[in-house]
């Protein structure tokens, strides 16, 4: 029978299905960090139960917030941090070597095709960019998955999603999947898969494909889920070299995940995105989706750049393209935070944190801090942010505050002007 | 097993998201019982202080309730404010997964229905639901209705369970 990725994922970590239709799967990877595992953790040793199925395939980190804020917060790090080091979890991230779940992770290698994956964080579907299942969970389901290593899904129908055309100058992942949930809307993929397809994600970088992926819950899904290709397999060869003889056997050995020619979707929806805008958010949803021309001219307070949406290298990079030899309005504050330690050494050598100092950036450590209004650049209550973020909801970056979804590059220039503003009037600078 | 039903606390929108349930900023707490005053609090319109919202075991409310954030701590809140039922015409999958893995009832309805239960909307409104044949009745000024839902079987395996750490831990 001809599969989705998806379901050739269920098929082979299949445990048990308790009741027709539920099916309890074998996990690969249980990623914690110190929001919501801390009262799992506490649960364990109340139920007697203080124990890790594999400390192996646990991995750890503080994220959310840090260095620690208050008590709380340094209470919240402390539990993750003990409970790490009792149970011999040697990939436990704390402070210098920690960085957004989502973007360390894939870049120590943790995250392969044909995984599946969970945490308690819902834009754990950024790692099916992969070829994994990955999905976010509540606190429960990761006291299962800690003590247990499994966990329990509806087996997800698949939505097919093929970007084909022209990708314009200006535009970029963090657009087109804007354009995506647009059309999915914010309950479009419940209790799906959204697998995207395409001459344009086939010619993505990881970075890109992990963009993309970590929105599919902004329109209800389950996970993102890529094909893992060539691109997949250059971007994990450190973490893989010694198990296939090259490249191009493991690139052959990927290809099984591959969904079957012939396999069922849910829908197919086909996005031809040559002479597309850059899209920007309007409202509290993520699919109140405006092209930039017509959200143009809005004031903003705060420009952010960062978050597990577009705290990557290839992020900083194209904003500072267009940061670099100007500064910032000076009615606007700029925040840059780059993912993780790597990507910050990496931008710092490549001149790009140098960019965002001479345009007036804030560059902050790496923390996922302001994208839901924990620490680093709350809003106070009237305050627009032009975010590079995922969620705009009401109050999401502050009580009262506004936030404008938008790509690295709209950030940049919109930083540039005090409002929001179309990158494509202009020029891009060549960097080191 | 929970106890299930009493007054309704109608909430007519669409899409509310885990951050209107319980902001990000109270999720450094560790405790479940602290999150309780804060349940809704960034919900526009919500009064707390109203006898519907303090008197509340039961919330009744439109599509795509609790999308958002993976936060437990949305369930918990009504959980702490004795909530323990949520009837909606369609829920995150992240939000209703979380319910019942902590024995508390998602339950989902045709939108005629939630449209029907609407209509009880005076401030009088109780629901009772019969979990063992799935149904649930409402009774207000304006009359009494019987609904008949369906959870699935895991769902409802879940909530005599008490929850998925009782039940995994007892199979697997």
């Amino acid at each position: 029978m001809a599969l989705t990725l998806a379901e050739k994922i269920f098929k082979s970590h299949l445990r048990d299905e308790p009741f027709p239709g539920t099916k309890v799967l074998d996990i690969d990877v249980v990623m914690c960090h110190e929001i919501t595992t801390p009262i799992a953790i506490n649960d364990l040793v109340a139920r007697g139960k203080d124990r890790v199925f594999d400390p192996n395939k646990i991995k750890v980190v503080i994220d959310h917030v840090t260095p620690a804020k208050d008590t709380k917060t340094a209470q919240q790090g402390k539990i993750l941090r003990d409970w790490a080091h009792r149970h011999q979890i040697k990939d436990f991230f704390d402070i210098g070597r920690n960085g957004v779940c989502h973007v360390l992770f894939p870049e120590q290698g943790f995250i392969r095709p044909g995984y599946t994956v969970i945490m308690g964080d819902s834009h754990t579907c950024t790692h099916g960019a992969f070829g994994a299942f990955a999905a976010g969970v509540g606190t429960t389901d990761l006291e299962v998955g800690i003590l247990k290593g499994v966990c329990a899904f509806r087996e997800p129908k698949t939505i097919r999603i093929n970007v084909n055309g022209t990708v314009p100058e200006g535009v970029y992942a963090k657009d087109i999947i804007l354009r995506i949930i647009r059309e999915l809307t914010v309950k479009g993929a419940t209790d799906c898969v959204i697998e995207f397809q395409g001459e344009v994600v086939r010619k993505m970088s990881m970075e890109s494909r992990m963009t993309l992926c970590n929105m599919a819950i902004e329109a209800g899904g389950t996970s993102g889920i890529c094909m893992p290709d060539g691109v997949t397999v250059a971007y994990l060869w450190p973490f893989i070299s010694s198990e296939y003889p090259d490249k191009k056997a493991a690139r052959r050995d990927f290809r099984k995940w591959w969904s079957d020619r012939g396999c069922s979707y849910v829908k197919v929806v086909d996005i031809d995105v040559t002479g597309m805008e850059p899209q920007v958010t309007s409202g509290y949803k993520p699919d109140e989706v405006k092209g930039v021309s017509e959200m143009a001219g809005t004031p903003v307070d705060q420009v952010y750049i960062g978050s597990c949406t577009n705290g990557r290298l290839e992020d900083l990079r194209i904003a500072a393209q267009y940061l670099k030899g100007k500064t910032i309005a000076p009615s606007v504050r700029g925040i840059v935070s780059p993912a993780t330690p790597k990507i910050f050494r990496d931008a710092d050598r490549l001149g790009i944190i140098r960019i965002f100092m001479d345009a007036g950036f804030c560059v902050t450590n790496p923390t996922c801090g302001a994208c839901l209004g924990m620490s680093n650049g709350v809003l106070a209550p009237g305050e627009v942010c032009a975010s590079t973020t995922n969620r705009n909801f009401n109050g999401r970056m502050g009580k009262g505050g506004m936030v404008h979804l938008m790509s690295p590059a709209v950030a940049a220039v919109t930083a540039l002007e005090g409002k929001i503003t179309d990158p494509r009037h202009y020029r891009k600078e060549k960097l080191r | 097993m929970k106890a299930f039903g009493g007054k309704v606390l109608f909430l007519d929108r669409s899409d509310i998201n885990t951050d209107e349930i319980i902001p990000a900023k109270y999720l450094t707490e560790i405790t479940k019982e602290a999150l309780k005053p804060h349940m809704l609090e960034d919900l526009k319109g919500f009064d707390p202080q109203a006898p519907e919202s303090r008197n509340a075991r039961v919330v009744v409310t439109r599509a795509n309730f609790g999308c958002g954030s993976s936060r437990e701590h949305a369930p918990w809140v009504f959980e702490m404010n004795d909530i323990n039922v949520v009837i909606a015409s369609s829920f995150a999958r992240i939000f209703r997964q979380n319910m019942f893995n902590c024995g508390m009832l998602a339950i989902e309805l045709p939108e005629d229905a939630i449209s029907s239960l609407f209509r009880h909307n005076d401030g009088t409104a109780e629901i009772t639901p019969d979990f063992r044949n799935d149904t649930l009745t409402i009774i207000s000024r304006r009359g009494r209705d019987t609904v008949p839902y369906r959870i699935a079987k895991f769902d409802k395996a879940l909530v005599e369970a008490g929850g998925w750490v009782d039940f995994a831990d007892a199979k697997y």
